[in-house]
């Protein structure tokens, strides 16, 4: 959606995104599917070869995308595919957090630094 | 096979007890489409992730549509990014190393190299899982829009999650 409104405004947009079925429905002007499991659409962890390799190829095709809608695969394999047994499940762990207003922090020291800074109230 | 996320994700969130999660679905409606003018190595990049990702110092996201938008120096080091998002299982890796979702590294890298003409001073990061699509394109669009109109990008890399 961001990327078909930056579009309509003049800013020419690449979507690099793991997720090929959303990729596919929302039709972004630019996009390059990656293969690898959702949260790695730049590459593997701590591996700056296969990281390079992934956006020189992604800005290459978009240097070159003509045909808008259409989405590009990069020829890359993560390895073994066993990710997408787990990825596919719908049984997952319950890591349910409260959906209201309050600022999920990665770390509670976060919290603190944020106060600090002004970004959070205390 | 490609993993159907739409579905998964659907799934999964009702049976945590969430509302059934609205895609967006483009349809017919054709992609627009902006030329490029300019090669790339020419180009100031702008980025976006929608990963979730702040800079320590910065308010983290909550969970019930947020909207908001975290501005992050391109020279930020990656010990101090850190990362909320409503889908949290997928946060394993690029709480290790944030350029999994975050190319900074690469992107800076690329500027060194003249690959890209160069990185945009800050990049953006919003909290992608949004329930109201009114909000992605009231609130979060236009945002993002004014924000690399003002740093005067010449295309926009989109990192979704």
């Amino acid at each position: 959606m961001v990327a078909r409104y930056l579009e309509e405004r003049g800013i020419p947009t690449l979507c690099l995104g793991s997720a090929h079925d959303i990729l596919l429905a929302g039709q972004a002007p630019r996009s390059v599917f990656l293969d690898y499991p959702l949260g790695h659409s730049c590459g593997k962890p701590f591996n700056e070869v296969n990281q390079y390799d992934v956006l020189t190829k992604a800005l290459e095709i978009f240097e070159a995308a003509d045909k808008p809608g259409h989405i590009e695969v990069l020829e890359l394999d993560w390895g073994s595919e066993d990710w997408k047994i787990e990825a596919s499940s719908t049984a997952a762990s319950d890591t349910r957090q409260p959906r209201d207003t309050s600022p999920q922090f990665q770390y509670p020291e976060d919290r603190d630094a944020a106060i600090e800074s002004g970004a959070v109230k205390a | 096979m490609y993993v159907n996320y739409m579905k998964t994700i659907k799934e999964r969130y009702l049976k945590l007890g969430y509302q059934p999660y609205r895609w967006f679905h483009a349809g017919e409606d054709p992609a627009p489409f902006t030329p490029l003018y300019k090669k790339i190595d020419e180009c100031r990049v702008g980025l976006l992730s929608t990963s979730g990702a702040y800079s320590l110092g910065q308010s983290a996201y909550h969970y019930k549509d947020d909207s908001s938008l975290r501005s992050i120096e391109k020279n930020c080091s990656t010990e101090n990014i850190r990362f909320s998002h409503i889908t949290e299982n997928y946060l394993e890796n690029p709480r290790k190393d944030p350029n999994c979702i975050l190319p900074l590294g690469q992107l800076l890298r690329m500027e060194k190299e003249g690959k890209i003409g160069e990185l945009a001073d800050q990049v953006f990061s919003c909290m992608g899982g949004i329930y109201s699509q009114r909000k992605v394109l009231e609130d979060i669009a236009p945002n993002v829009y004014s924000r690399f109109l003002s740093q005067e990008v010449d295309v926009a890399l989109l990192v979704p999650m």
